[in-house]
């Protein structure tokens, strides 16, 4: 039977993250914990898929024990299972880490139930390096498939999957075989509202939680910080520039300073002459 | 692992339809420097099918050495191929940084790249330096949406690298004529064996935006209220001969596409002139204008954010004052002409 895993990520809402101005750091108290948004369109893609070919959808998440409350999330959208990894030794992990730990714990998916395709999003918006989904690909050594915008055709039978891939000016239709990863785009589908007997399954739904213990084969030195070969050695905020002058009057004194401003970069208008 | 073994800067050299991709040029320029400081070679590395005549480009933006593989088998970028030259070739020549642009092939290919190695690989690189002594690399990113600004460094492993976004660095000027050393590479690698197949390409017909090449940029965001008042920012540009940028919520609203957005998860741009009119200045729009030459801000709100990332700022209501500097901007020409 059809099996996906859509791997998640718990992140901090940065829209309403406000910073420390003296440590520079991030006031977490202040950024509500949420499913990172290009996971929900990977969770929602692999519940269409199912709904198109049958089959189960589990979704993954290495994090900190809160994090169930995304798998929840994820429930919701209309996944059947949920696995956390979590574990003190997993922490400080790059995304070469991170892949290592979550690729240990699909191993670990699979045992019980085959996987034929794993889906991430793009990217987190915290790290949002979009590095997590290739590694994972790597490390399995199946296809990564990123930017993927539209699934074609999944053939279970045939072992293969055609998908738009976007590309700066266009797309391009690739074909893989199974199993494979993508990484999505949000523009692959729209997130509606949960119908509500999901939420209720939602509301009840305990995920597996495993820690570093629960995986098999896991080199411990490949885990978390230890594991990281990338270091944040330095964090700041992003440089201001000076401030701007305000231009002073009524309207029409307002656009005649502006015009003067203007007209002194006057060459760059020089095309327009001939209008 | 014998750091003294890994010598020399590296720069991924992306090209489509012949041609070379305008962040590998810049990248050519922002790895001469790094590779002067430490006083090693800068080398492209070019994949493809009948690319080897993009070598002359290569050179003249600054590469010493291009390490070329040209065959059939890389007619489209796919992963797995790709890869494979890139890992053969670093396994065999042991570059000490490689950089690439953080472009969406280019960011699929270093990822894989990186895990296989494996090394460390920072993401969406905006500011690059090295430490002349040892050579570690100082690449320094945003993150969390912008908010803040972190230096990553990879101090225990070899080579080390980086995806660098476009726009952030300036090409250095070509030297017509200047040449160096092509390295001819093949990967032993049977179609058969790979695993994914391009089966079409299909460009998009509808026109190309291309506000990362635009003189003067005017923006506009949601506080031009609707689709019909953002014309305003349309009207404006015409007049100006600017493209036309827009913030994040703007997009979302269905105003303007998304080749237009400005910012962090769009284009970052870097105009002569940027307008920002009746947007707020979040600090996910800021990052992608904050290099433009000369910032005006048209915002009704005094204390909006984008005062402080502009060097112009006007406070008012952006449907007083727009339509009365598009009139006098064109009288100002227009009398400016008669004179000549
Ligand atoms: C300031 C700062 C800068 C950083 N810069 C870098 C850097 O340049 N290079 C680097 O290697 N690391 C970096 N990191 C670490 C990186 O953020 C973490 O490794 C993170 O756990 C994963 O990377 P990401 O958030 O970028 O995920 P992305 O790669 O952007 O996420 C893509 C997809 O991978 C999946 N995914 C991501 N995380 C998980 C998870 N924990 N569990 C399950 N699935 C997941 C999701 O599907 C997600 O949509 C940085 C961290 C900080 C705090
Ligand atoms: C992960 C992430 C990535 C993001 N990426 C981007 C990005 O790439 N680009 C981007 O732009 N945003 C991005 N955002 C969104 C960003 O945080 C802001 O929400 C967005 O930039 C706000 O758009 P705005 O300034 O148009 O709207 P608002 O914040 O609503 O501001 C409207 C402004 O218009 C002013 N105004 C109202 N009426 C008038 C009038 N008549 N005349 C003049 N001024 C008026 C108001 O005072 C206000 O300042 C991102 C957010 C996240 C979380």
């Amino acid at each position: 039977m059809f099996h996906i895993v859509a791997c998640i990520k718990q992140v901090p809402d940065t829209k309403i993250i406000k910073m420390n101005p003296k440590t520079n750091t991030m006031d977490r108290r202040t950024a509500p914990a949420i499913l990172n948004p290009y996971d929900a369109h990977a969770v929602e893609e692999a519940v269409r898929l199912k709904q198109r070919y049958g089959g189960t959808v589990s979704v993954v998440t290495m994090g900190p024990p809160p994090a169930v409350s995304a798998i929840k999330k994820c429930i919701e959208i209309g996944a059947d299972e949920g696995y956390l990894i979590t574990d003190r030794r997993f922490a400080g992990a790059d995304t070469l880490a991170t892949s290592y730990a979550v690729t240990k714990a699909i191993e670990k998916i699979a045992k019980t139930r085959p996987v034929d395709l794993i889906i991430c999003g793009k990217m987190s918006i915290d790290g949002d390096t979009g590095q997590v989904g290739p590694g994972i690909a790597r490390r399995l050594d199946i296809p990564p498939l990123t930017s993927v915008n539209k699934v074609v055709e999944i053939n279970l039978e045939e072992r293969y999957a055609v998908v738009h891939r976007k590309l700066e000016d266009g797309y391009e239709v690739v074909q893989s075989t199974l199993p494979c990863l993508f990484s999505v785009e949000k523009t692959i589908n729209d997130v509606p509202y949960s119908p509500m007997p999901n939420m209720l399954k939602a509301a009840r739904y305990k995920p597996h939680i495993w820690s570093v213990d629960d995986l098999e084969d896991v080199d411990i030195k490949q885990l978390g910080l230890k594991g990281s070969p990338t270091i944040v050695s330095k964090v700041w905020a992003p440089q201001k520039l000076a401030g701007g002058t305000f231009l002073e009057g009524n309207p029409a004194a307002q656009v005649e300073q502006l015009l003067q401003i203007l007209l002194e970069k006057k060459e760059l208008f020089e095309s327009k002459e001939g209008m | 692992m014998d750091f003294n073994e890994y010598k020399g800067v590296w720069v991924f050299i992306e090209q489509k339809d012949g041609e070379v991709a305008p962040v590998s040029l810049e990248l050519l320029g922002a790895g001469r420097k790094l590779a002067d400081k430490r006083g090693v070679e800068l080398a492209g590395i070019l994949i493809g099918e009948h690319v080897k005549s993009l070598t002359k480009t290569v050179f003249e933006y600054g590469a010493d050495t291009v390490y070329v593989y040209d065959q059939p088998l890389f007619k489209h970028y796919r992963t797995e191929t790709y890869m494979k030259a890139l890992l053969e070739c670093s396994d065999k020549y042991k570059p000490e940084i490689i950089l690439y642009g953080a472009t969406s092939t280019g960011k699929d290919l270093a990822s894989a790249v990186a895990t296989d190695l494996p090394t460390g690989l920072t993401a969406d690189t905006t500011e690059l330096d090295v430490e002349e002594e040892t050579g570690l690399l100082l690449a320094s990113r945003p993150a969390f949406g912008g908010n803040i600004m972190a230096t990553i460094l990879c101090k225990k492993y070899r080579p080390q690298m980086a995806t660098v976004r476009a726009k952030v660095i300036k090409a250095l000027p070509p030297e017509v004529g200047r040449i160096g050393k092509v390295v001819e590479e093949t990967v032993s690698l049977k179609e058969e064996d790979i695993r994914t197949k391009v089966l079409e390409i299909v460009k998009e017909t509808v026109k190309k935006v291309r506000i990362d090449e635009a003189d003067i940029v005017v923006a506009g965001g949601k506080g031009l209220g609707s689709y019909e008042g953002f014309q305003l920012i349309h009207h404006l540009a015409e007049t100006l001969g600017g493209a036309v940028g827009a913030s994040r919520d703007v997009v979302e609203a269905g105003w303007i596409d998304h080749p237009h957005q400005v910012g962090q998860t769009g284009v970052t741009v870097t105009p002569k002139i940027y307008f920002a009119i009746g947007i707020s200045g979040a600090i996910q729009h800021i990052v992608g204008m904050k290099n433009a030459g000369l910032i005006i801000a048209i915002n009704k709100d005094k204390e909006a954010p984008i005062f402080q990332n502009c060097h112009y700022g006007i406070v008012g209501d952006a449907f007083e004052i727009v339509p009365v500097l598009i009139e006098q901007f064109k009288q100002a020409l227009s009398s400016d002409k008669v004179m000549k």
